[in-house]
């Protein structure tokens, strides 16, 4: 055991050693140590660097708070992360730790030349400088800056963890498993209440593991303990640990983050990471304790200078001591106990510093009955020791007396404590300043929640206790119950007080003091003043100035002591300079727990056609279309896309092709009522369509434009089959029921989606009915019976089946509706029966192509949100005499019937053998200098097998009025020129529909 | 005013920093001013700046609630670019873009400037086609902006995922080098000095309750929690409390307020050297010049006042950086919050005159408003001073949402600002 | 995440269940009479309340109906749930006053 571990002492298991690495050399702990004690164990508080002036650190806590002790982890390839806090972080053998900000090593940094230059790095310096010349700023301060900036560094591989997240309903959410929280645990759990206790360290009993010397209805704190931990979990209390409540959300939800991996040797199989429980509780008990706050003095940063508290945690919750020669600071009498509990493991404690002048009798004559020497009414005026604090310079208050040396390997302080707030912050509770406690105590609530113990303001283990099984009472009265209150015993309770201090009397000037108020971002209390100085009147100003509280620990250690500096310089009592937020998460929290099981593939849902598994047997190329992945071509051999497209265009106009349209929305629209409905939905008149007829329908919204379009059957009077674009489904039914329920909730009409009930293979092609034709029963095919446009109610292949006849690539084409689960099976037939016609399955692209050349529109690549059904050449599609139906008015609005709109045309290029690319826009002069007039933009453009050359849709603006016109297309490497035609080019007589 | 640089620092190290003052007073309200302006966010205090500095109209008060600067300027991603597709907005937004290359210099306040480049991500053929559409036009507009194939975007930002395979691949991106970040609070700041040092009272902590109306239907000042200032005009620039104060003076307007969420993660070294924007996904991240990996997302879906935000909401845009940028699961979120946006139906501003003689309104930049700060502030003091819209913000009028002639960047493009 | 009391289904469920619909009670003008004024209106202006805000919410993955709502745009807390078409309720009210 090396000499800094105290046998028998703490909780560490001293049979069992663990050995770890830090910055690659080995060393020895014990399981239940973190990195910091451990190392502490071996007399090391060297562990990090600062972020601005990369001085040298030692933890200043030994928990979550931690601002110095920030290292690198790793295990194996793809598990490294960046600014773990080594006091949080527990060893396992083979873990791997090193230390950041530092070059080439942690004793010896060249960024420490920073340290040198602090004067001129003062607050906000870089707003003052950097300017010149002009334009040097991202090419060369900059990047230095970045450089030099930053902590550990980014992790470079993919993180081969999973992530986890749960749903907990529970009555009374505790957080905080330190006195109060197991108090409140006890009295709701007693009460019937379902109750959940969490807490961030590896164990509960908060304050209870760093005084094993208090004894609790007459047993010993730890005894005590853990016949408490098995009362409650006999009563059901659901106990997480390593466990952070992150989060405090509207209506009582708490966003927990448990740790499930990073403390063991090896992975469990199966086993996340992490897990984010959201937790809805009906009652929240926040119990998280106090905060100690450091002093401000000059050179309270160096290595060996810890909170009085925390030495006291790693001496008795893990035998640790943090010195052999320890020296205390403080204002508050807790660190006496700290002092005295060393000094009784075998420290020497050279001095007690109280700044105060007068303290409490008996712990003088406590300090005095161990020969320690208590200089009360004292300040300290600097430290001594380059990577380890070697000693404090000491001066009595009064100014009388010269100052004076005392050695020293640790430095022990102590400013009070801070009720820890946090999450009762995130509810928007308010707080106020209690004068009294010299401290912000919560004020109003207002989220069902309680506060507990050193959170209100009560300290000590006994005034915790009986507070926290009061508001675990208050909380079951809440809840409609009966409780209780309960007294405790506590003997050997350390409950002490203390003053609240701004920077310590000093002994030299204040430009020359360097007191540390945010250790990591290395901000002093003489940057907080010059921001003052500066104008800076707001707390929120002096944080963003000088970055006080914007470190990792987000202000935990520095805020309340930048607050009253900042409100001493202002002259202003602290109240009214205002407190900066706090906001989740409590502690820093990865992405990874957030992100969930969203991740890969399971990111979003990818929605597949029943005949997706088909298309990729047969080696479709896939695009995503909103949440579908639709088969964009079937390449053949090495086939690019072009000649994919090009064969697939080919076979579906010479002969026959088919397409899977099953991600066509699908609305089925029910009832007596169901004709009006369609009337007022669509611009599209309906109440004359024959039942077994379809029609193309244009749906605006009610601002006059284009929102969605597809082909609509009516099956019978009071019955609609709607088609909607493939990612306007959802959008289509909502804005539906919108109007439904809401403008027409008369109408008697039933709206149903049905996109996933049918299956929808499109066949198209002159020889399409004679490949439908033998499955199909109940139904005459001929164009007499079924003409372009209509649709019946039969079977097909022994299916129920909706078989349209329609077309969307201007071939004879038939949509075959059938129940999803049979649309393989019937694709797979087609394909069989359709060899004998050189059947050509084809995608998205070729669809694209096909409908192009019969200037069909795609609602979202040929409009974009701002077209009406005249700009895209559609007035035919709106009906003349109806009353209302949705846009129908804000058609008539003064720029939608504006001459200058665009229109939707056809362009050719010239030279009749350039594809245009979509997006490019059309001038009238190419030669005209920037910014040119624009008259509109190639919506889509594609090479056309069937007309043996490029062709493209525009808008352009008065397109309709410059048929013929020539027009120019600037590209980067010239400009394109291009006839204004009509947006059809192929068969424009519809003939070949008439098969 | 104390002039910064390199020299001033040197001096000021050697005397113990002595030498700084006040960076901008905080005044006492007078009874009168010319303009009042109510809001100081980059866009007030820059608008001030302009009318005293450009128009010689000095006899002006910044009026804000809270602190200077504390609202959206002090929330956002900081996120600036001008590859906007409609003439209008790129024309403001280039404005803008021109006046951040010379504001460090204009102000003698570093904003931090840095032209980083922002890489707007397609993931879909439609994205494709959208995005390209934007660099033609901008091309044509003399607006930078570059198509880039996805090796060229790995190569451009390295930690970029560009497996095909991914559930949001990218097909490609659109590069503006020109575009970039800021430092957001120096912007209000260097604005704030600038503009007091001109003569321009700032009012902190003073709300303004209502706008007064004179018999004549003209604006005759503002009431305050300090009492009544009059004022010949006044212009409203407070962001997501625009409604609330326009509504005062019988003007109301086409715009929501919704939460709007940011985080920063802890700093890490230099990982990421540009901006990359996600629409599709609603997931934007940089890396700030601290080394923190500052990420955006879209706006909550219900209107609120309360800057808080909702957990799924973040839960959903760390996945999407997950999936952007594979290696970053093990980063954690440092903090987050939340901002109020106004956002318009066309999610363009409104700029300009409003039916109240002497009452002139800027509002509804959404979640676009920091990176026009320059640009809107400079046409702002331009429409206030001369009782007339500047050409560039002459098609922001409220009027077009009667006309129907709307700049719909939202419905051309699906694209968020 | 916010709760939300669906009055159709009587049931109070979480926010993801739900999804946002604008303001309530915003009526949809005669189209045959409303002016371009009339129509903005109905199209675009909304008061955008700090305080008590009549909403509409769609219980999007339960019943599928529309609902109002008075939620309170700085706290975010529910003040009431109503079914659609129904006028908002008076909050100065006790409850059994309404």
């Amino acid at each position: 055991m090396s000499p800094f571990r105290v046998p028998g002492r703490g909780r560490i298991d001293p049979d069992r050693p663990v050995a770890f690495t830090f910055d690659g050399k080995r060393v020895e702990g014990y399981a239940g140590d973190t990195v910091a004690s451990a190392l502490l164990a071996q007399g090391r508080h060297l562990m990090g660097r600062s972020f601005k002036y990369h001085r040298p650190r030692g933890p200043v806590t030994a928990g979550s708070e931690e601002p110095n002790a920030l290292i690198g982890t790793r295990r194996g390839p793809g598990r490294f992360e960046p600014n773990t806090r080594a006091t949080m972080q527990e060893i396992w053998p083979g873990l791997a730790a090193e230390s950041q900000n530092r070059f080439p090593d942690l004793r010896f940094d060249i960024g420490a030349v920073n340290d040198a230059a602090h004067k001129v790095l003062s607050a906000g310096f870089y707003y003052k400088t950097f300017m010149w010349p002009r334009g040097f700023w991202d090419k060369v301060y900059e990047p230095v800056i970045r450089a030099a900036a930053g902590l550990g560094k980014a992790p470079s591989e993919r993180d081969p963890d999973r992530y986890a997240a749960r749903y907990l309903h529970t009555d009374v959410l505790v957080v905080g498993g330190g006195p109060a929280g197991l108090a409140a645990a006890r009295v709701a759990a007693e009460a019937g209440q379902r109750v959940t206790l969490v807490d961030e360290h590896a164990e509960i009993g908060g304050t209870l593991l760093s005084e094993p010397q208090a004894r609790i209805d007459g047993q010993a704190a730890w005894d005590w303990l853990a016949a408490e931990r098995d009362a409650l979990a006999g009563l059901g209390v659901r106990i997480m640990t390593r466990t952070t409540a992150i989060g405090y959300y509207h209506q009582n939800m708490v966003g927990l983050c448990e740790r499930l991996t990073d403390h063991l040797e090896t992975l469990p199989e199966d086993m996340p990471r992490e897990r984010l429980w959201r937790v809805r509780a009906a009652r929240v008990i926040l119990a998280q304790g106090a905060l100690e706050k450091p002093l401000v003095f000059h050179g309270n940063d160096r290595p060996g200078v810890m909170l009085a508290g925390s030495a006291q945690t790693y001496l008795n919750r893990f035998g640790v001591r943090v010195g052999d020669r320890a020296a205390v600071v403080t204002s508050h009498d807790s660190a006496y106990h700290a002092a005295f509990d060393l000094h009784d493991a075998g420290s020497a404690i050279s001095a007690i510093v109280d700044v105060r002048t007068a303290p409490e009798a008996d712990l003088l004559a406590e300090a005095e009955r161990r020969g320690i020497a208590v200089l009360a009414g004292h300040s300290v005026t600097g430290t001594a020791g380059r990577l380890r604090i070697a000693s404090v310079e000491v001066a009595a208050t009064g100014g009388t007396g010269p100052a004076r040396k005392i050695a020293c390997d640790a430095l022990l302080i102590s400013g009070g404590w801070t009720p820890s707030l946090h999450l009762f912050s995130h509810t928007k509770g308010s707080l106020a300043w209690d004068a009294e406690r010299q401290t912000f105590l919560p004020d109003r609530i207002t989220e069902a929640c309680h506060i507990a113990g050193a959170g209100r303001g009560f300290w000590g283990i006994g005034a915790a206790l009986r507070d926290g099984a009061a508001m675990g009472a208050a909380a079951v009265a809440a809840l409609g119950g009966e409780a209780g209150a309960r007294d405790f015993e506590v003997a050997a309770d350390r409950a002490g007080s203390g003053e609240s201090r701004t920077e310590l009397p000093r002994g030299r000037a204040a430009g020359k003091s360097r007191a540390f108020v945010d250790f990591q971002n290395d901000v002093t209390a003489k940057d907080l003043r010059l921001a003052v100085k500066e104008g800076m009147r707001s707390i929120e100003h002096v944080k963003r100035y000088t970055t006080n509280g914007m470190a990792t620990d987000q202000g935990k250690m520095s805020n309340i002591n930048g607050l009253n500096i900042t409100a001493e310089a202002l002259g202003r009592a602290a109240p009214e300079v205002g407190l900066t937020t706090f906001r989740p998460p409590y502690t820093p929290t990865t992405f990874g727990a957030f992100a969930g099981y969203h991740r890969g593939d399971h990111f979003e849902v990818t929605r597949k056609t029943p005949i997706d598994g088909w298309a990729e047997e047969n080696g479709a190329v896939f695009e995503p279309v909103g949440q579908w992945r639709r088969a964009r071509y079937f390449p053949q051999g090495d086939e690019d896309m072009d000649a994919a497209v090009s064969r697939e265009c080919r076979a579906t106009r010479a002969s026959l092709g088919i397409f899977d349209a099953s991600t066509l929305g699908k609305i089925e629209i029910v009832g007596p009522d169901a004709a009006e409905f369609m009337n007022r939905m669509y611009t599209n008149p309906w109440t004359k369509l024959a039942p077994g007829r379809a029609r193309y329908g244009l749906l605006l919204g009610d601002d006059g434009f284009i929102r969605d379009d597809g082909v609509i059957g009516r099956l019978a009077d009071d019955r609609f089959h709607v088609t909607t674009t493939t990612g306007g489904a959802a959008r289509v039914l909502n804005m539906m029921e919108d109007y439904l329920q809401t403008e027409w909730p008369d109408l008697k009409v039933w709206l149903t989606s049905t996109t996933e009930q049918w299956a929808v293979i499109a066949v198209n092609g002159p020889n399409a009915r004679k490949l439908i034709a033998p499955f199909v029963e109940g139904a005459d095919l001929t164009p007499e019976a079924l003409p372009h446009m209509s649709v019946v109610a039969c079977r097909f292949d022994g299916l129920p089946c909706r078989l349209f006849r329609l077309s969307f690539t201007g071939e004879l084409g038939f949509e075959i509706n059938v129940p999803a689960r049979h649309g393989r099976a019937v694709w797979e037939k087609l394909m069989a029966a359709g060899a004998d016609y050189d059947i050509t399955p084809y995608g998205t692209e070729t669809m694209h192509v096909l409908r192009a050349e019969k200037g069909f529109i795609i609602v979202g690549q040929d409009t974009d949100g701002t077209v009406t059904p005249y700009d895209a050449g559609m007035g035919w599609a709106v009906g003349k005499n109806k009353a209302d139906f949705v846009g129908m008015r804000a058609l008539m609005r003064p720029d939608l019937i504006a001459a200058e709109r665009k229109h939707l045309v056809g362009l050719l290029t010239e030279d009749g053998t350039t594809k245009l690319e979509e997006g490019a826009q059309i001038v009238l002069d190419p030669d005209q200098p920037r910014p040119m007039t624009m008259l509109g933009h190639v919506t889509s453009s594609y090479r056309s097998d069937a007309m043996g050359r490029p062709i493209a849709l525009a808008v352009v603006m008065g397109g309709r009025d410059r048929m013929g016109e020539i027009v120019h297309i600037p590209m980067e490497g010239g400009s394109v020129s291009a006839t204004i035609t009509a947006p059809s080019f192929y068969d424009p007589e519809n003939e070949r529909l008439k098969l | 005013m104390t002039k910064f640089s390199a020299f001033s620092l040197l001096k000021n190290a050697v005397t113990g920093n002595r030498g700084w003052t006040e960076q901008w007073p905080d005044a006492e309200p007078k009874k009168e001013y010319d303009v009042v302006i109510v809001g100081a966010g980059g866009h007030g205090l820059g608008a001030a700046y302009y009318l005293a500095r450009e128009h010689g109209i000095t006899n002006v008060a910044v009026i804000e609630k809270g602190w200077l600067g504390g609202g959206n300027t002090g929330r956002n991603t900081t996120i600036i670019r001008s590859n906007y597709l409609y003439d209008e907005s790129a024309k403001l937004y280039d404005h803008a873009l021109d006046l951040w290359e010379g504001l460090s210099q204009e102000l003698n306040y570093n904003v931090m400037f840095s032209r980083r480049g922002v890489l707007m991500l397609a993931h879909n053929v439609h994205d494709v086609q959208s995005f390209q559409r934007h660099v033609h036009s901008n091309r044509l507009n003399g607006v930078d902006n570059t198509w880039l194939s996805p090796r060229e975007a790995k190569a451009f930002c390295p930690i970029l995922n560009i497996d095909e395979s991914a559930r949001y691949p990218v097909l490609g991106a659109a590069l503006q080098r020109r575009a970039g970040t800021a430092r957001h609070d120096a912007v209000a700041w260097g604005y704030a000095r600038g503009a007091t040092a001109r003569g321009v009272d700032i009012v902190q902590n003073c709300p303004v309750t209502a706008i007064r109306r004179g018999p004549d239907g003209a604006v005759e000042g503002v009431e305050t929690g300090r009492g009544f200032i009059r004022a010949k005009k006044v212009a409203v620039s407070a962001a997501g409390h625009t409604s609330v104060v326009m509504e005062s003076a019988g003007v109301r307007l086409p715009l929501e307020s919704y939460p709007l969420q940011a985080l920063v993660s802890e700093p890490v070294k230099p990982c990421m050297p540009c901006v990359v924007m996600s629409n599709a996904v609603h997931a934007y991240m940089s890396q700030s010049d601290k080394g923190e990996l500052v990420i955006g997302s879209g706006t909550d879906q219900y209107t609120s006042y309360s800057q808080r935000g909702g957990l799924p909401l973040i839960e959903h845009t760390l996945a999407a950086i997950c999936e952007i940028f594979p290696t970053v699961t093990r980063m954690r979120m440092l903090r987050k919050w939340a901002g109020i946006v106004d956002v318009t139906p066309d999610r363009s501003a409104i700029l300009g005159k409003t039916p109240v003689p002497g009452l002139y309104v800027n509002c509804g930049w959404g979640t676009g408003g920091f990176k026009a700060t320059p640009g809107a502030a400079h046409v702002l003091a331009w429409t206030v001073a001369r009782d007339e819209p500047h050409p560039i913000n002459a098609p922001f009028t409220l009027e077009r949402f009667t006309t129907g002639r709307l700049i719909d960047e939202a419905a051309a493009a699906a694209v968020a600002h | 995440m916010l709760l939300i009391h669906c009055p159709y289904c009587g049931e109070t469920l979480p926010e993801l269940e739900f999804a946002y619909a604008g303001e309530a009670h915003v009526v949809r003008p005669d189209p045959s009479t409303a002016s371009d004024e009339q129509w903005r209106d109905f199209l675009f202006i909304r008061s955008n309340a700090k305080g008590p805000h009549a909403e509409r919410w769609r219980h999007i993955h339960g019943c599928g109906r529309f609902f109002n709502a008075v939620r309170d745009t700085v706290s975010d807390r529910f003040l009431a749930t109503y079914p659609a078409g129904t006028p908002r309720p008076d909050l100065s009210l006790s409850e059994d006053e309404r």
